[in-house]
């Protein structure tokens, strides 16, 4: 049997893992399949549904005037806009993001992070200069980039992965600082291959087990931080549907209708949950270490 | 004396069963043996005979996945498989002792060394303050630690090596046990340390002054026949979870009746320098002229404070020519090897590589302060072996990618690269498939010969060997020695050859350097040096080296 395939096997038989792997498939299906599953075009307003209670069944007007059987299996919000496929589709935009910024946040980190852990020189600045930004809460930067950038799906991302990005550099840094005293980086060294290609093949592979469990956390923060910055009215413009703007506009009419906000988180904290559990998982199979519970 | 005291250790019949899926059944099989008071009895073995976990079966600690099977253990008449897990707590200390191989990490780092004695008085007895400070100040010394006091307020990590393990033997006999347990608790400690502590334990082992009834059994537990040539009554010799040889220390290192001993004891090198070869001709391929080495170090109103890892040392290896740097930690042996390799920068010297090519003879090159890229095109010429086999291999990388990663940076195409492998791996003996494994897959003496191939690869004059030996068990350390000197006749090589280990520098080595505290003291061709040591601290490691007179 190859490693690989053995790895499977051990992450399949830790439940958190199993866990969060079905919790993320089900929400992935449900993105992908986001227009088939009975939805409407999310923004489209319908003043004849304006407040629509949750499982009516009914009709719904559609943007260029076509008129559909609809059921309103979330109710309708303020504006007559059908909750059920707003949420749907704001799972699409919630797990790119997080997609996203964990690329990002990992792949900068780790460049960063095999600079300063390699070469002396860059570590003295680097280090300082990760140290003031760890020193702003990551809420406030994210508020503070978005306002600088403006609200786009890219900017939204690169505004949540900057504040991720010291920690991560961190990690990788102190994994590299021990790394590059063992003896094969030194055998590599002898064997005068060159320092790029030392920390790509023999120092990368091997600090890639914790790098991927910090990714997943790295995301699971990300849908909660997409989802603030857009509850605050800072994330993705209006006319995208994410789950925070959802609760940010059925806030207003919480009393009465409180499904507008509690649709949306009921999607929210499973999700943020999933990845956590999936993060501990491959941390107990990949990175034992680190691990709270013994192997 | 009375003639023959009952014995205080039984074993009989011992299993001990693996888990499931292991490569055998058993960790301890079919195990017998018995000790009496005051006598040492040894179990020997390599790595993985099992010898280990007969001390934790003993002491009651195997680990969870290992379940006694049939077979019984008496301490003192009592079954001590049978024992409840307090009473076996009480036992522990209280009836025996046990001192374990790395002190560092049987000491608790955040408690004293005299708080962590007093603990161990305060769970065993109902002794007051006062009679446990008396009772462990007078431990100490009796451990023969200097300044007893200051060494109580020590925390572990302010003591030396041997300082530690005196504080664990304190420990184990402090409650005058019937049976001591040693397991290995000399090998990570300098030879010159290792006799005093093994002195120290036989001492204690006699001692009766505090109104001890009887002398105290030591079961010991070591891989080094040289050891137990110093300190064995009876020796019983394990392989494979099995004994193979039970007997007299006599019977068993002068007349081994079974293969394995037979193997092993040969396996042993001798102290006695073979005939020398005949001195190299031609100028040097590597030379060291007065490299020094000092490490800065400054506290917080920017003192510094000057740590010299390394003084003026001079080195010359030639063509087929073999040179031993012996040393015990903390002597600068393996700061030369890394300054003459240039891992790391001299701080003063200079260090002269031969370029590639057939150029003129004399021409050495000073690279002592050349950056990493000048450095580049010449490292084909001096190759390094690390000691240890589980660390010098990229655990993500096949082995065919470490073997080829040298040729391929010296210029040579995919093709010739695996071309040379596969040569190389005939050369040390390995299957050609192996190319396609991970180093996980390998044995430790295999993977040290994967580290030889990797190093050959790069077509080197010099190959340095930094304890390239010693982290391997006696059989497999005489077939990479083998096959090192077999490779140095072929291709001609120049072997500068780092050990702690007297014995394998009196057979390798055609001249041995002696270095202690960052300075070469002492040098000269190997039976010369080891027949009339000058230096008296080459005497005093000479002497300290066990088993000299086996």
């Amino acid at each position: 049997m190859q490693a690989w395939q053995l790895l499977l096997q051990r992450l399949w038989r830790n439940s958190a893992f199993r866990f969060g792997v079905a919790v993320l498939g089900v929400l992935l299906l449900l993105a992908a399949l986001a227009p088939v599953l009975g939805t409407v075009d999310p923004a489209a307003m319908d003043s004849a549904n304006i407040n629509t209670a949750s499982g009516m069944r009914g009709e719904f007007t559609q943007l260029d005037g076509t008129v559909v059987k609809h059921t309103f299996w979330m109710g309708a919000d303020n504006f007559g806009r059908d909750i059920f496929s707003r949420v749907l589709y704001g799972t699409r935009t919630s797990l790119l993001v997080a997609a996203f910024t964990a690329t990002v946040a990992i792949s900068v980190g780790a460049l960063l992070g095999m600079l300063a852990g390699y070469f002396r020189m860059v570590d003295a600045v680097l280090m300082r200069f990760m140290d003031g930004l760890m020193a702003i809460p990551a809420i406030l930067l994210a508020i503070a980039l978005v306002a600088a950038l403006g609200a786009q799906l890219w900017t939204v991302v690169v505004a949540i992965a900057i504040p991720e990005i010291p920690r991560v550099t961190r990690l990788v840094r102190s994994m590299v600082l021990t790394l590059r005293e063992e003896p094969f980086v030194e055998a590599a060294r002898a064997l005068a291959t060159p320092t790029p290609v030392i920390l790509w093949r023999h120092i990368l592979p091997n600090a890639m087990a914790p790098l991927i469990v910090q990714g997943t956390f790295v995301a699971a923060s990300a849908v909660l931080t997409e989802a603030i910055l857009s509850f605050l009215g800072l994330g993705l413009p209006a006319d995208i549907p994410t789950w925070g703007n959802i609760m940010a506009e059925g806030r207003v009419q919480f009393t009465q209708y409180p499904g507008n906000v509690l649709f949306p988180a009921l999607f929210l904290v499973p999700t943020v949950l999933a990845i956590n559990l999936l993060g501990d998982g491959l941390r107990d199979v990949l990175d034992p270490k680190f691990s709270k519970r013994s192997p | 004396m009375s003639t023959e005291a009952a014995p205080v250790l039984v074993i009989d019949k011992l299993h001990v069963a693996l888990p499931p899926g292991s490569d055998r059944a058993y960790a301890v099989e079919n195990i017998s043996l018995s000790i009496r008071p005051g006598k040492t009895l040894c179990i020997v073995g390599e790595s993985g005979s099992g010898k280990s976990v007969m001390a934790t079966a003993v002491m009651g600690l195997l680990a969870r996945e290992l379940k006694p099977g049939p077979g019984c253990i008496f301490l003192k008449g009592e079954s001590l498989l049978d024992a409840s897990a307090q009473h076996l707590r009480a036992l522990r200390g209280q009836a025996m002792g046990m001192v374990f191989q790395e002190p560092m990490t049987a000491l608790n780092p955040v408690m004293s060394c005299g708080d962590q004695i007093d603990e161990l008085l305060r769970e065993h007895t109902d002794w007051n303050a006062k009679r446990r400070s008396e009772a462990v100040l007078d431990i100490v010394q009796r451990v023969k630690l200097p300044e007893p006091e200051r060494m109580l307020r020590s925390y572990p990590h302010q003591l030396s090596g041997g300082q530690r393990q005196r504080i664990m033997i304190a420990m184990a006999v402090i409650l005058q046990p019937a049976l001591l347990i040693c397991d290995e608790p000399t090998t990570a400690l300098d030879v010159t340390t290792q006799k005093e502590i093994l002195k120290l334990i036989a001492e204690l082992q006699e001692d009766q002054s505090s109104g001890r009834r009887q002398a105290c059994a030591v079961l010991f537990i070591t891989h080094d026949m040289g050891v137990v040539a110093d300190i064995a009554d009876e020796v019983l010799v394990m392989h494979q979870g099995r004994a193979v040889e039970y007997g007299t220390r006599d019977e068993v290192l002068r007349n081994p009746r079974a293969d394995y001993t037979k193997m092993l004891l040969a396996a042993v090198p001798g102290m006695t320098p073979p005939p020398a070869r005949p001195a190299p001709q031609g100028s040097p391929l590597l030379r060291g002229f007065e490299v020094s080495k000092t490490y800065v170090a400054r506290d917080w109103l920017g003192r510094q404070r000057l740590t010299h890892a390394l003084q003026a040392a001079s080195v010359a290896v030639s063509a087929g020519e073999t040179v031993g740097v012996v040393g015990e930690s903390g002597s600068g042996k393996s700061t030369l090897a890394r300054c003459l390799i240039r891992l790391i920068d001299p701080t003063g010297g200079q260090v002269l590589w031969r370029p590639p090519g057939e150029g003129v003879d004399d021409a050495l090159i000073d690279v002592a302060g050349f950056p990493e890229g000048r450095l580049r095109p010449l490292r084909s010429q001096v190759q390094v072996v690390f000691q240890d086999p589980n660390r010098s291999l990229n655990p993500r990388r096949k082995v065919g990618d470490a073997i080829m990663e040298g040729a391929i940076n010296f210029g040579a195409t995919r093709a010739e690269a695996v071309a040379l492998a596969v040569s190389l791996m005939h050369r040390v003996r390995l299957p050609v498939e192996g190319l396609q494994r991970y180093p996980s897959q390998f044995s430790g003496g295999q993977r040290q010969r994967i580290a030889i191939a990797r190093a050959l690869a790069c077509r080197p004059r010099v190959l340095v060997a930094d304890e390239a030996v010693s982290a391997l068990d006696v059989s497999v350390q005489a077939q990479i020695l083998s096959l090192l000197r077999e490779i140095q006749a072929e291709l001609g090589l120049g072997l500068l050859f780092i050990t702690h280990d007297l014995r394998v520098a009196a057979q390798l080595c055609d001249r041995v350097i002696v270095m202690h505290q960052g300075k070469i003291v002492e040098e000269g061709p190997t039976a010369e040096l080891y027949a009339h040591p000058q230096h008296d601290y080459t005497r005093r490691l000479l002497a300290a080296a066990p088993g000299a007179a086996f």
